[in-house]
């Protein structure tokens, strides 16, 4: 133990700077006009960069630019690196092939959810986990037993996702030749400054979009190519309440957000089985075995599944997040996760997990109950709620190929 | 590629047992043993020209009635003539414990023999309490059945007739360490050492860990003979025993294949398939049972792939390295222990002074050290079985505790050390044994794991200690026999009800799998 008190603040620095910065963040600094920070996985990232609400429409008229660095990244290497990922992840692993890109998600051995994320297989042997949630030992513990190699790259690894209907044009005006071929969850490799950066056609906004991942220290070089190839096209650096809006559209979850994650539930009943947040399309029984195949099986079989995520679409234009929903006006029948005006949809448009057999067997009568605060008193609304399919909103930019032009 | 109903893997008594117990459930069974002999841990062999050893078991103390019979095992090997237990102390005379842990003692003060009696049947009394657990399958905690509710109802109602007093006793005691209750009861250092090298051997616990007396409520828990706390060695020896239990499995309709070590245990999508072997041959069967160390199981032989990361993690952290030595000594003529009478000589010899004694001779082991003095259970196997040597030499047989398995100052040099502390013990008890030893051999824990394919050379499979018991052993997920891979059962000591010749874990196995095609 060292007793000198100088040199034990010298090897606990990192208190003094609470939130690390991403690569990113001088020119997202010298852009910001709101000065709106929030902690993304213990990151300084923005919630708002000038204008939440013009920041949303860059993502749906032009184009817009996201720091993802925080987003948690693993790098999966070795002989066994297919099959481990296929032992982790519920989706057939053996299917994707080189160059492609994959959502998944991850459970414990219970069946219990423990991420979402993209899988990016980069080569026959080389994988990118991308997550919400950290989870190197969870991933190390998995490792065992497997030729394979894990690496964190959360911080080395600088990401940015450019997404918006201009987006295509942004990055063929920054001369990524051949960018025009790449399809929707396809990734390719360019060169900038004799360093290869990867693009992928992925995103988190239902519509035409990219994402950039470059080593950190090229970072802003990068940054600056993309910024000044989208001046013309209308390119805006975004906050996470831009994206937020654009994500509920497209129905995407995010973790702890709408679900709460096996590792970080510290209540038995507030786990979630991939069924019961609208995950189950990813299970995949014929696959070889996985962590939590038992149970997910089992709990279909013998039907004791306990939750559903559903869209809901709530007449009137007051969000309604955090609302309780209830049958019938009185029966609580579970909670809106996310909730927005929509914009694009034109509608009131909500994310909810409800207990079975609401939203299973009983669809109709639904009600939310939302409480707007204004001038320090609570406006209660009971609003009807309707069962809608996700994504509230479909663009065919999202997958045309090669895509569309500005 | 051949089919059997089910494939047991590891010959051991346990291994023999379930195919014994499934094979008469009209199963077709094969027996699948690495090593070129079958019996496991009841395996002796020759460890010098002419000597003969036993395994690292030297007595048997709690071999099930039920399985005796299975195996159609013989009198002269399912009992026998009960052998003393010989505290060997400094400078005083032995104290001698007979007939079921010391209904009899001599060397000891009238008094103090009553209170060793009256500590003997609280202990058994209350033994008994946890007995009723050690011979069923432990309750699933998620859904409890009738049954089981009945085992646990007739548990607590057996305490409560047993009087408010005793029942509080019990609660009070079960959690406690050896030493507190040696000093509770006892006064003479000889019985206080006695029950603390009892209480922790095999485990890698002091005298004054808690839950030490643990251990020897387990050791009471066992029936030899008809009594709890008898012990015999089996007329021929403990090897004797093992080739019994081999015939008796035979005899039951079992096919037994030696030297076929298994590679690999074939499952997908969580239902086991069969087995291949080392030399790639393949078995196929709907049940294989392995009657290996869980460790083995999960870790080598089944693909991480087909287990879940959260199982494959449990089974990695069971505590599994052994702790107990064993030195075989060839002599030249049968060794002469002052003042124990010629009829206690075939008993157990326990070296141990006092209780520090055993709690010193553990400490170093907690640092990877070993133990400067040590306490030993010493046996002269060639006493009562001749044949283990050539005419007119002995053998001598000991179990060293609190020797670390991962030794600091590494085993080339530490083999001889503890050879040589070990032989000075024996010289203060039997003066002149040195200049008759023509041979040793001691097996350090890892010696033993490779001989017995045992990880951690541990010969409980796993530490018997309260989080590795009952609906914890070997961890919670496969502890009613069955595992998280359908058609794959474990019946190894590792499993419920732990480790001692008592082919219970096998038997549990077995009546659990065959109760389960009824359901």
């Amino acid at each position: 133990m060292i007793l000198d008190p100088a040199q034990r603040r010298a090897l606990h620095v990192h208190i003094a700077a609470p939130r690390l910065e991403t690569p990113f963040h001088p020119r997202i600094q010298a852009l910001s006009t709101t000065n709106d920070w929030y902690s993304w996985a213990g990151y300084k990232a923005p919630h708002s960069v000038f204008d939440d609400e013009l920041e949303y429409f860059a993502i749906r008229s032009t184009a817009a630019l996201f720091d993802i660095s925080p987003m948690i990244k693993y790098r999966i290497r070795g002989a066994d690196a297919e099959r481990f990922l296929n032992r982790l992840t519920l989706r057939d692993v053996r299917k994707l092939k080189p160059g492609r890109v994959q959502y998944t998600a991850w459970c414990d051995d219970h069946g219990h959810v423990l991420d979402d994320g993209t899988l990016f297989r980069l080569a026959e042997t080389d994988f990118r986990l991308c997550c919400q949630e950290r989870h190197l030992p969870w991933l190390t513990d998995s490792a065992n037993g497997f030729d394979v190699t894990i690496d964190e790259e959360t911080e080395t690894l600088a990401a940015l996702a450019l997404q918006g209907p201009t987006s295509f044009s942004v990055l063929d005006a920054a001369g990524f030749a051949g960018i025009e071929t790449l399809k929707p969850f396809q990734l390719a490799r360019f060169d900038h400054e004799g360093h290869e950066i990867t693009i992928s056609r992925t995103g988190f906004t239902g519509d035409l979009g990219y994402e950039l991942f470059a080593p950190a220290d090229i970072a802003l070089s990068l940054w600056d190519r993309i910024w000044n190839a989208g001046q013309p096209f209308g390119l805006q650096a975004i906050g996470y309440g831009a994206l937020n809006r654009a994500r509920i559209e497209a129905g995407f979850i995010v973790a702890n957000a709408d679900f709460t994650t096996a590792e970080a539930a510290l209540r038995t009943d507030r786990v979630r089985l991939p069924d019961e947040i609208g995950l189950d399309w990813l299970v995949d029984l014929e696959k070889p075995f996985f962590n939590g195949r038992d149970p997910i099986l089992g709990a279909r079989q013998k039907k004791s599944l306990k939750h559903i995520l559903v869209g809901l679409e709530i007449e009137g234009n007051i969000a309604a997040e955090h609302a309780l929903v209830y049958h019938r006006r009185t029966r609580e029948a579970g909670i809106v996760t996310a909730g927005i005006w929509s914009p694009m949809a034109k509608r009131n448009i909500a994310i909810a997990n409800l207990a079975r057999p609401y939203g299973e067997r009983i669809l109709d009568d639904l009600w939310v109950e939302i409480y707007a605060l204004r001038e320090l008193q609570y406006q209660k609304m009971m609003k009807r709620a309707k069962i809608v399919p996700r994504p509230f909103i479909r663009l065919d930019r999202r997958t045309a190929t090669p895509p569309g032009r500005f | 590629m051949t089919s059997f109903d089910a494939i047991v893997i590891g010959g051991g008594h346990n291994g023999l047992t379930a195919a014994a117990a499934l094979s008469r459930g009209g199963r077709k069974v094969m027996v699948l043993e690495a090593h070129q002999k079958a019996g496991g841990a009841l395996r002796g062999d020759s460890f010098h020209p002419g000597f003969q050893a036993n395994g690292p078991a030297q007595i048997v103390n709690r071999l099930d009635p039920d399985v005796a019979k299975l195996l159609a095992l013989p009198d002269n090997l399912a009992g026998g003539r009960d052998v003393p237990t010989v505290v060997l102390s400094d400078r005083v005379e032995p104290a001698i414990l007979e007939s079921a842990y010391g209904e009899r003692i001599r060397g000891v003060s009238k008094d103090e023999a009553d209170r060793f009696r009256l500590l003997r049947d609280t202990l058994i009394s209350q033994a008994g309490i946890l007995r009723r657990f050690l011979k069923r399958t432990p309750p699933p905690l998620k859904a409890v059945g009738i049954s089981d509710l009945a085992a646990l109802g007739s548990a607590g109602l057996a305490l409560l007739l047993k009087g408010r007093e005793e029942s509080r006793d019990f609660l009070r005691m079960l959690l406690m360490n050896v030493a507190d209750i040696g000093d509770e009861y006892l006064t003479d250092d000889r019985l206080k050492a006695l029950i603390a090298f009892d209480a922790t051997l095999g485990v890698q616990l002091g005298p004054r860990s808690p839950t030490s007396l643990l251990g020897l409520y387990y050791r009471l828990t066992g029936e030899a003979n008809g009594h709890v706390g008898g012990q015999f060695v089996p007329e021929g020896g403990v090897a004797a025993l093992g080739e019994a239990f081999v015939a008796g499995a035979v005899k039951a309709g079992v096919t037994l294949r030696t030297s076929a070590p298994v590679a690999r245990i074939l499952a997908d999508r969580g239902v086991v398939s069969g087995v291949v072997l080392e030399s790639g041959e393949t078995f196929t069967a709907p049940i294989i049972v392995a009657a290996i160390h869980p460790k083995t199981t999960f870790l080598t032989l089944v693909d991480a792939a087909e287990i879940g990361t959260g199982f494959r993690r449990a089974i990695g952290n069971i505590r599994s390295l052994g702790n107990v030595a064993r030195l075989d000594l060839a002599l030249d003529v049968p060794p002469s222990f002052p003042g124990v009478p010629q009829d206690a000589l075939t008993g157990r010899l326990v070296i141990g002074r006092s209780m520090e004694h055993v709690e010193t001779a553990f400490n170093p082991s907690k640092y990877g050290e070993l133990p400067a003095d040590p306490v030993m259970e010493v046996m002269l196997p060639s006493l009562a079985q001749p044949s283990l040597a050539p005419s007119g030499a002995a053998t001598l047989s000991a179990l060293i505790p609190f020797v670390p398995y991962a030794l600091k100052e590494g085993w080339e040099h530490g083999r001889s050390r503890l050879e040589a502390t070990a032989l000075a013990a024996l010289e203060r008890h039997a003066p002149g044994i040195g200049r008759t030893v023509r041979a040793a051999r001691l097996m350090a824990p890892p010696d033993i794991e490779t001989a017995y394919h045992m990880p951690g050379g541990h010969w409980h499979h796993g530490e018997l200690q309260a989080d590795q018991l009952l609906v914890n052993r070997p961890v919670h997920a496969a502890s009613r026999f069955s595992t998280p891979i359908q058609g794959l059962f474990l019946a190894s000591a590792g499993s419920h009800p732990g480790g001692g010749i008592s082919g219970l874990p096998g038997l549990l196995a077995a009546r659990h799998i065959l109760a389960g095609d009824r359901r």
